[in-house]
């Protein structure tokens, strides 16, 4: 196989008539020999995984903004959409030692640098601002998209993401926040009033407001650069995985080609629109 | 054991028994000591050795995350130290339930029969879960709907159940005779509970209830589901942010610090019973 594909190469290469055949021949090259399965891209995404990163919890249908960059690297990275193949796993799957099911993994996972010691990460292939996820009735109570406004409420977070660390610092909230294991068990509390608003991604609490949330609002974003490091999420791979230059190198591809820009608008374009808190 | 009177010398049997009990104890010690050298050698030799290592025994992980663990641990035993009475008491008003003997109350009895099937049938998560959510789901105002209210309901009412059946074995353990003596006395049923069969049934379930309750302060973990920040939830956050499971090493740690010379104490009062009788 690996031969076949070298020999390939070399016709394509040497006789140069197809430029564009050239360059995927060229890519694929970069990657073969480093993924699980040779010829194969293994990716992993979340279990159920969520609207607008998956639709209908069918990343195989290259719906949402996930699946989409997911096909769009694999293709840069000259896997067709017939040599994707998708797992499951749960955050801690992805970051436990020893060996992975998957070539890389995504799930808006947040680059940070204590991440960054135990697992790699691709450049990132989307920065979100974080907003605030509230219900109809604190609105009515007289909540305002302001800081000294949204202090005092009793505030809710997924524990499983860097939405905690983000609320301490950019909030600061006066009563201790609640933490969840994950979106549906934050937005239960929220129905059960035990919450009054809780920290997302923008794309994920438009999301929740308007599907799952009986009476949700988006109260208001926060401007990406308020945060000491802003909200970019990377493809996760095991530590030390070959694959990343490849994966890197797509991204960049992808980033300059204006395609990632295009899949943002298709899938994320309601993110704008949201008043920004101050 | 023989023990030769003090002063005299040691009979053979004497010697026979200490030479037989110091070959146990180096079999013992030998045995031990292979099987930890074969663990402190063989496990670092694993491929995988390094990276488990670092995921779960990391000590800068360890050193940052360890201050954190032990703050929210004080959630636990607060959560715990509010539960632990409540649940003895109802405990106790749910097997004195099941023991009533006029037929005019005959629905306690069968609260207490159906109350303890449906606590002990279901898994404290579940209970966890359908009353933390559930009840504030109605509607309550603040500060009637806390998770705190509602998850130590669920913890309570689930414990209750398991401390209710063991009070009741207790009260079965006491001899019908006790009972006719009692009123033979002339005390009222009452009064004979209260006096002759409890006093003797809830010395007999010390030590029982005792492990209910080391599992009890394990189970209060459980409450981080539906929102309170205790020690496995902290644990949780400080894993997700470093991607690193060493704070549950420590949390582990942490609860073995109180569980373990918990359970040794349920042990030395269970002995001490047996020795009693």
């Amino acid at each position: 196989m690996k031969s076949l594909t070298l020999a390939l190469c070399a016709i394509t290469v040497s006789v140069g008539t197809a430029p564009g055949l050239a360059l995927a021949a060229g890519h694929e090259s970069c990657a073969s020999g480093k993924t699980r399965t040779d010829g194969v891209l293994i990716i992993a995404t979340g279990n159920p995984a969520y609207y607008p990163w998956v639709a209908d919890n069918k990343p195989e249908s290259g719906k949402g903004y996930e699946a989409a960059i997911a096909y769009a690297v694999a293709q840069e990275m000259g896997f067709d959409k017939d040599k994707v193949k998708w797992v499951r796993t749960s955050f801690d799957e992805a970051i436990q030692p020893g060996a992975k099911n998957f070539d890389f993994n995504m799930q808006q996972f947040s680059i940070t640098p204590e991440r960054q010691e135990m697992v790699d990460f691709s450049l990132p292939y989307y920065t979100s601002a974080m907003a605030v996820l509230t219900t109809q009735s604190v609105v009515d109570n007289g909540v305002e998209p302001t800081m000294d406004s949204i202090k005092g409420l009793i505030w809710g977070a997924d524990a499983n993401t860097t939405a905690v660390p983000m609320l301490m610092q950019i909030v600061g909230p006066t009563k201790d926040p609640m933490l969840y294991s994950d979106n549906t068990d934050v937005t239960a509390a929220m129905q059960a009033g035990q919450i009054d608003a809780a920290l997302f991604d923008l794309p994920t609490a438009l999301y929740l407001a308007a599907v799952v949330l009986d009476g949700g609002v988006v109260l208001g974003q926060f401007p990406a650069d308020r945060a000491e490091n802003p909200d970019q999420f990377g493809l996760l791979m095991e530590k030390g995985n070959p694959l990343k230059e490849c994966v890197d190198d797509a991204i960049t591809a992808l980033t300059e080609s204006g395609e990632i820009a295009k899949i943002e608008a298709r899938w994320l374009q309601e993110a704008t629109g949201v008043p920004v808190i101050q | 054991m023989t023990l030769s009177p003090k002063g005299a010398a040691p009979t053979r049997r004497a010697l026979y028994e200490s030479r037989l009990r110091r070959r146990a104890t180096l079999i013992a010690a030998g045995s031990t000591t292979a099987i930890v050298l074969a663990i402190v050698i063989l496990v670092p030799l694993a491929p995988g050795w390094a990276a488990v290592k670092k995921s779960f025994f990391n000590g800068p992980v360890f050193a940052k995350t360890f201050p954190g663990l032990l703050d929210a641990f004080l959630m636990d035993i607060a959560i715990f130290a509010w539960c632990a009475p409540l649940i003895a008491i109802s405990g106790l008003a749910i097997a004195l339930c099941r023991d009533v003997r006029n037929p005019v109350l005959f629905p306690l009895r069968a609260f207490g029969a159906l109350y303890t099937d449906i606590f002990r049938g279901l898994p404290v998560i579940l209970v966890i879960y359908l009353i933390g959510f559930g009840i504030p789901g109605l509607g309550l105002p603040r500060p009637w709907n806390s998770p705190y209210i509602w998850g130590s309901l669920a913890l309570i009412l689930t414990y209750a159940a398991y401390v209710a059946e063991v009070i009741r074995s207790g009260i079965d353990s006491i001899h019908q005779s006790q009972r006719a003596a009692a009123q033979s006395l002339g005390l009222s049923d009452t009064d004979t509970m209260r006096y002759v069969i409890l006093p003797q049934a809830l010395r007999n379930v010390v030590p029982a209830n005792m492990n209910l309750f080391i599992a009890l302060q394990k189970d209060v973990a459980l409450l981080s589901f539906i929102g309170p920040v205790e020690i496995f939830r902290q644990a949780g956050v400080y894993k997700s942010l470093m991607a690193n499971f060493t704070p549950y090493v420590g949390a582990a740690l942490i609860f073995l610090a109180v569980t373990i010379p918990a359970t040794r104490y349920a042990d030395y009062l269970m002995n001490r019973q047996r020795a009693r009788r």
